[in-house]
């Protein structure tokens, strides 16, 4: 398993940054460029190589993305379905290594976030920043212009995304189902591949089922094969759409302990959609309350689960709690 | 009837004529499929108009016209095919265009979450195509492809209007030839019905294969005997 010696957030203690007081307030262009935020191929001070196609020898400590973990910030964002306004000149920021859930009544927006910052959906409006650069938007010649698929391509390199349905590729077994990301896009060899397959497939407790077919695993192993083929990516930046919804009840556990390792162990910037409030208290180090599109509350967990100061919020968490 | 089955072997050659058309126009309506149903699904316009062109002209028209075309007309334009590849191209692109709007209608059956799954994972727009749409939305074209592969086959019939010796030519042949009419297109009916069934056996061999990919079926290998044998799990099983 990886170091336990890992709780503290990232280097530079980044973790400890006080959220924005108001979303929106005046900062740098973008979290986390005043540190070892942004530089490529970061080695962190205790030595663990984070950057793509490194894989110390079988070591399993290095799975785990550690160090250079990008912030997030939504500018004046916008996002329309039709005549629908889902986000209206949205703005917040997430801190690198920030662990961040995000709840809300269903339309609220809150899916739609991470959406738009796995390229998912278009932007309509407002600048997305992972780290200090913008993901919908490129320079050129000193202007900012939309981004052409060779920037998305370049940006979604830092992000990873499970989802609700796990969205498994149903034509290739469990092991095939982890390596193709890494093979094709990120050019590892095949044994590589494997290897690094395999160490995941350990992690997620799933040694035995890798020449399994997707259809033959429950719901939560094929959620914990979900989670493994998005780190196998080793993303910077990981988005969890309400990962337990489609779970029965008595897996849902199994697969939040699982997030909660993942979440300690790592330094991956977390972005957590969820209507569970146990794990959202256990997971983030901040919680994100929307309601039709806009922040109402924000807060760290204890704060908005212990006492809310909206009466959204606390309407919001009678209601999710009586269910 | 033995002078109908005495001519055996001008019926083995109508047959294989027939057959070499069936599985030569099968392979080029199968890339031309491919090819411009796939430009169906594209992002750019462009693209999406060469599908549109292509399919409604060529399905929007007659194969015999199509024959006659390649093989009456563009000889005086200075070009000229042999009977078989005239035959060949006319059926190949008729065919070809109703298989580009079952390959268009088959990508566009893949669950939108497997492509939003292909893009978190950075496949390029290729990769996405290539190694997860295409290989699921197989399992959809299958039986669709079978019924377009038996009425290709059928449809090489109209060959023997430009002087091909197929089956149906040489059932009239021997027809005029022997004075037997009920037992020469007895004979004629029967034997495309043989081809016909093996095609269809084929065509399911591939779909429990495909099936099999896609793990909705046990992880042993279908035999032949037992697809012939119409063994239950032949079609799609939850």
């Amino acid at each position: 398993m990886p170091p336990s010696d890992t709780d503290e957030a990232g280097p530079g203690g980044v973790g400890d940054r006080p959220p924005s007081e108001i979303p929106g307030a005046p900062k740098a262009p973008a979290p986390g460029d005043g540190g070892s935020g942004s530089a490529p191929n970061v080695v962190t001070e205790k030595g663990v190589a984070t950057q793509k196609g490194e894989v110390p020898g079988g070591e399993q400590a290095a799975e785990l993305p550690r160090g250079t973990a990008p912030g997030i910030r939504f500018e004046k964002v916008v996002k329309r379905f039709g005549s629908n306004v889902v986000l209206r000149e949205l703005d917040f920021t997430v801190a690198p290594g920030e662990r961040v859930t995000l709840i809300g009544p269903s339309g609220s927006g809150k899916t739609t976030i991470l959406r738009l910052l796995m390229t998912l959906e278009k932007l309509d409006g407002g600048l997305i920043w992972i780290g200090d650069e913008t993901l919908w938007h490129r320079e050129r010649g000193g202007k900012r212009v939309p981004a052409d698929q060779k920037h998305l391509h370049e940006m979604r390199k830092q992000v990873g995304m499970v989802f609700q349905q796990f969205n498994l590729f149903p034509n290739m077994n469990v092991l095939h189902n982890l390596t193709e990301g890494p093979v094709r896009v990120l050019g590892l060899s095949k044994d590589e591949a494997v290897e690094r397959a395999r160490g995941l497939l350990d992690m997620v407790g799933l040694t035995d089922k890798e020449n399994a077919h997707p259809t033959q695993l429950s719901g939560g192993q094929q959620q914990r094969v979900a989670i493994a083929r998005a780190l196998a990516m080793q993303p910077k930046v990981l988005l969890l759409d309400e990962v337990t919804s489609a779970l029965d009840p008595e897996l849902v556990v199994g697969v939040q302990d699982l997030l909660r390792d993942i979440a300690r162990q790592s330094d991956l910037t977390l972005l957590c959609v969820t209507h569970e409030m146990g794990f959202a208290k256990d997971i983030s180090n901040r919680v994100l309350m929307f309601d039709q599109g806009q922040i109402v509350e924000e807060g760290p967990p204890d704060q908005i689960f212990g006492e809310p100061s909206e009466q959204r919020t606390r309407d919001f968490l009678q209601a999710v709690l009586a269910s | 009837m033995s002078d109908v089955l005495d001519s055996y072997p001008q019926w083995l050659d109508g047959a294989w004529v027939t057959v070499r058309l069936t599985l030569l126009g099968g392979a080029l309506a199968l890339v031309l499929a491919l090819l411009f149903g796939m430009a169906g699904t594209s992002r750019h316009a462009w693209v999406r108009v060469l599908n549109r062109v292509y399919v409604e002209f060529f399905r929007g028209n007659a194969t015999l016209v199509l024959l006659y075309w390649f093989f009456y007309a563009l000889p005086l334009l200075g070009l000229r095919f042999t009977t078989l590849s005239a035959a060949v191209l006319a059926l190949g692109l008729n065919v070809g265009a109703y298989g580009a709007e079952v390959v268009r209608g088959s990508i566009n059956a893949v669950p939108k979450a497997q492509y939003e799954a292909t893009v978190a994972l950075n496949f390029t727009p290729f990769q996405r195509m290539r190694r997860v749409l295409l290989p699921q939305a197989f399992a959809l074209m299958l039986p669709p492809f079978g019924n377009l592969l038996i009425e290709l086959m059928k449809g090489t019939a109209i060959v023997s209007l430009v002087g091909l010796v197929d089956l149906t030519r040489v059932s009239k042949n021997i027809q005029g030839s022997t004075g037997q009419t009920v037992a020469a297109f007895s004979v004629v009916l029967v034997l495309y019905f043989i081809i016909a069934q093996v095609l269809q056996l084929f065509v399911r061999y591939a779909e429990r294969r495909v099936d099999r990919m896609l793990g909705r079926r046990l992880p042993s290998e279908p035999s032949l005997e037992t697809v012939a044998a119409g063994a239950p799990g032949t079609g799609v099983t939850g």
